[in-house]
């Protein structure tokens, strides 16, 4: 699949991660790992920061972290008027690596607080758009 | 001793306003008068000039060449300049970088946005595109909500409340009903924030935590300033502003890479210690700062940021009113981008003028007493970019 899919929109086709969806289908989220360094990344890139190296493979994220922050946004920006209000949040994982996602839309508001336990998982939409979400744990 | 070696010889701003009923160029040419006719100079004396703006909100493709034309500056080279928020600042940069070097001895950096050309919801798309389009856009981003990361973090650990961020709101409407530049010309107080007032304008919910009232507006606007060598600045003008100090950083523009949220921005960390170092002063020596206030939260790190405060503890200068014209150290005395409005590629400039015009003592009723070293602060993006000036007399 191409990148068009990833996200609740994409605005974006090409990119050689975009395998990444491919492993949304598939319930897995992952990350990307330098075969020469070592050094992992997520977002996944295709060309490692660290060395440089083009050798990249794919690795799957831990799912449990925490909440660093999150903010419910009332309005949306055009195209995503139909979601709001939704909440963005980043998780810390304990590797260091973080996530940027949307809160689960079943989520109690009153229950989130900056630096709770949380896990995450793949997400699909009505119309097939794929992506992840956060969830609290 | 910093050196002398490029001065600011003229400043202009327009009106900030919604709904500027001109062009673009007309827009700028406001900016470009007053600059101009501030600097008592002439076309025929300007060498090169820089047009600083943020495009999306442009339909003119290359904005520099028709502007150039429209402002009477060529044949002279002219190019454009984009960093978001911070356009014209780096704008200012380029120009001092370029008369230093020797290639020019007085360029016009002219800053300008009319945002009103699209729709609010439009205009949020597309600074929600502001951010990487491939990670984060998908999710529906704007800028209020990134903001909102960092104070809903920062809040958590330091102990700021939501009345420290209104009382931030309520000192910029303190001099935003005396600047009449500004968009904003109201006074602000807690009954704006109440939600049992039915007439309270600012305590509706944007990107929890931050409210209406923590948010600047969008504006139409434009700025000039015009950098000068050192002796021509001598021969053309009885007050040059010198540029003493230059910083600027970058930061990773997704979420992810970025460190401790609970700490607020870490470029102007950065952008701050670069300019200080080359001024060679420190943060104790600044009598009047401008900082990009495009949220009430950004104003807090900003203090911290510039070093006016210790990290997690800038809640104390706004409420001891430290910030305020009389205080210790006074910020945004002129209602800052919260009352002034934010036309992306102008703000940069507009502080600039601010502050120039502190150091000449021409700032009316909104002067702080004998100002020496004067600061500017303006970031782009979510601290995507960061940059930091400082003026002297």
């Amino acid at each position: 699949m191409g990148f068009e899919k990833f996200g609740r929109r994409s605005f974006m086709a090409a990119t050689k991660v975009a395998p990444l969806v491919d492993f949304l289908a598939e319930g897995k989220i992952m990350g990307s790992v330098c075969r020469d360094c070592g050094a992992k990344a997520f977002p996944p890139r295709s060309d490692c920061v660290a060395c440089l190296s083009p050798n990249v493979d794919w690795f799957e994220m831990p799912n449990k972290g925490t909440l660093a922050t999150f903010s419910t946004l009332q309005y949306a920006p055009v195209g995503f008027e139909a979601d709001a209000p939704y909440t963005l949040g980043l998780v810390e994982f304990p590797d260091g690596l973080k996530l940027f996602a949307r809160l689960a839309e079943d989520t109690n508001l009153d229950d989130v607080k900056v630096g709770m336990d949380v896990t995450v998982r793949t997400k699909e939409y009505d119309d097939g758009q794929l992506s992840f979400e956060i969830v609290k744990a | 001793m910093p050196s002398k070696d490029v001065a600011i010889i003229g400043v202009g701003q327009s009106s900030f306003v919604r709904g500027y009923e001109g062009s673009i160029k007309e827009l700028a040419f406001e900016a470009f008068r007053e600059a101009m006719q501030d600097a008592k100079i002439t076309q025929k004396d300007v060498d090169a000039s820089i047009f600083c703006s943020a495009p999306e909100y442009d339909k003119q493709r290359s904005p520099a060449g028709v502007m150039a034309e429209y402002l009477g500056l060529i044949p002279q080279p002219t190019f454009y300049l984009e960093n978001v928020c911070s356009s014209s600042s780096q704008g200012v940069k380029v120009a001092y970088s370029m008369i230093k070097a020797g290639l020019h001895d007085l360029v016009v950096v002219c800053g300008f946005q009319k945002m009103s050309e699209i729709s609010s919801a439009e205009s949020q798309e597309r600074m929600g595109r502001g951010a990487d389009i491939q990670w984060e856009s998908p999710f529906g981003t704007m800028m209020p909500g990134y903001y909102a990361l960092y104070a809903q973090a920062y809040m958590a650990a330091n102990g700021l409340t939501l009345d420290d961020l209104m009382s931030v709101r309520i000192k910029s409407g303190t001099y935003g009903q005396i600047n009449e530049r500004a968009v904003y010309r109201k006074g602000v107080s807690a009954a704006d924030f109440d939600p049992t007032n039915e007439k309270a304008r600012m305590w509706g919910p944007v990107a929890s935590p931050l409210r209406v009232g923590d948010c600047c507006a969008n504006a139409d606007g434009s700025s000039c300033i015009i950098l000068a060598s050192a002796d021509r600045a001598k021969a053309l003008c009885e007050k040059p502003i010198w540029i003493m100090g230059l910083g600027a950083a970058s930061a990773a523009v997704n979420m992810p890479g970025r460190p401790d949220f609970t700490k607020g921005l870490q470029g102007p960390h950065l952008a701050s210690a670069e300019a200080y170092k080359m001024a060679g002063i420190t943060a104790a020596d600044v009598d009047v700062a401008e900082v990009h206030d495009c949220f009430t939260i950004a104003e807090i790190m900003a203090y911290e940021g510039l070093g006016f405060a210790p990290v997690g503890d800038g809640k104390q200068l706004i409420r001891d009113k430290e910030t305020y014209k009389e205080g210790r150290i006074p910020v945004n005395v002129d209602g800052g981008l919260l009352s002034k409005g934010h036309p992306v590629g102008a703000t940069g400039g507009s502080q600039m003028r601010t502050i120039v015009l502190q150091l000449r003592g021409e700032a009316g009723p909104m002067q702080v007493k004998d100002p020496e070293i004067g600061l500017v602060h303006n970031v782009g993006g979510v601290g995507l970019y960061s940059n930091v000036t400082i003026l002297g007399r």
